[in-house]
């Protein structure tokens, strides 16, 4: 029997918010790491798209998971500006279309991940290794399946899975960027965290620990 | 005729390839351009891309160019809410955004077929500069 968790979209509402919080916090921090390899506006744009999502979900009810991240999804789409916005949102159109509706087991977490990172590919063309959020994304989705063939339980699944991200977005700064606009500087791109690698960070770090909470 | 949708992160390229592309055109191809945010600023609008896609003349096809990263993402995701027919009739052309749209305008004011004006504004012919 494989260990659950119950997540309805009260919780999964107040993660978002708490990851619009988080983002919004850390603009200036997202901004400075794209200035110094791309376009100065990760942190800007992230910041509005995650804005707005909070100003849509907090004060509405939704039916079930799958509609309140859809939500999130087509919000994302359609305020955030840079190539995040397509990338995150496809990312959690992706999700919307899998998310359980309330228990979740490691099986659903992977399913999660390997959806997010297939939507990523899609349109972003990226592999593991180029400087880009698939850095800490595929880092974190192996982790789990690790854990699962490991046999942990969920919370320490989870724990292992922030910290192949965290590994992942640190492992960004001595990879040369094959893609995006950072790509453009060549050799210049070395010696620098990549902005959606971080971001991809804080929003795992967020829901593992929201996840966490709720567990205790 | 094929239509041609210019999409950039800035209004004012945008509208200024058009224009350029507008000085070649005979005929009635339709040519709309999109750029910047809701706000404004610089970055593209799906929403905006969406709107032109679905407005344009599709009958004949439609080239879309475009200039950098989250303008092809966003056309990419866009693209694919079209149903399979229209899908196919929508290339986002591996050209260059001013001379491709130009190339294409005057190759569509001919009643050149979509294949062949792709496979036209792909070619490096295209951006050459050097006689």
């Amino acid at each position: 029997m494989s260990e659950k968790i119950k997540v309805t979209s009260e919780k999964i509402k107040d993660i978002f918010i708490k990851i619009a919080d988080i983002l919004i916090e850390n603009k200036s921090y997202l901004t400075e790491l794209d200035a110094a390899i791309g376009d100065a506006d990760h942190g800007i744009n992230m910041a509005r798209g995650f804005k707005k999502v909070k100003e849509k979900i907090e004060d509405d009810s939704f039916k079930n998971n799958s509609d309140l991240v859809k939500t999130v999804a087509m919000t994302l789409i359609s305020t955030v500006g840079g190539a995040s916005g397509p990338l995150y949102g496809t990312a959690f159109l992706n999700i919307s279309k899998i998310i359980p509706d309330s228990d979740f087991d490691i099986d659903s977490f992977i399913k999660i991940g390997e959806t997010i990172i297939e939507g990523i590919q899609k349109l972003g063309k990226a592999q593991q290794g180029e400087k880009t959020m698939l850095d800490t994304i595929i880092p974190a989705v192996n982790a789990l399946r690790e854990s699962k063939v490991k046999g942990l339980s969920l919370e320490r699944a989870l724990e292992e899975c922030k910290k192949a991200a965290e590994e992942g977005m640190k492992a960004t700064i001595p990879l040369l960027a094959t893609k995006g606009r950072a790509s453009y500087l060549g050799e210049r791109s070395k010696g620098h965290q990549d902005p959606g690698a971080t971001s991809s960070y804080l929003i795992i770090k967020v829901i593992v620990d929201e996840l966490i909470s709720e567990m205790e | 005729m094929v239509s041609i949708l210019i999409v950039s992160h800035s209004k004012e390229i945008a509208a200024g390839t058009k224009k350029l592309a507008e000085q070649m055109k005979q005929g009635d191809v339709e040519i709309l351009a999109v750029g910047g945010t809701k706000e404004g600023e610089i970055g593209t609008d799906p929403d905006a891309i969406y709107a032109s896609l679905k407005k344009i003349n599709k009958e004949d096809g439609v080239i879309v160019l475009a200039d950098l990263g989250s303008a092809v993402m966003n056309i990419n995701m866009i693209i694919d809410r079209f149903d399979e027919d229209t899908k196919k009739k929508i290339i986002l052309a591996d050209a260059p955004i001013v001379e491709g749209a130009i190339f294409a305008t005057v190759e569509a004011s001919i009643g050149e077929k979509l294949s062949n004006i792709v496979s036209s504004i792909e070619s490096p012919n295209v951006i050459k500069k050097k006689q």
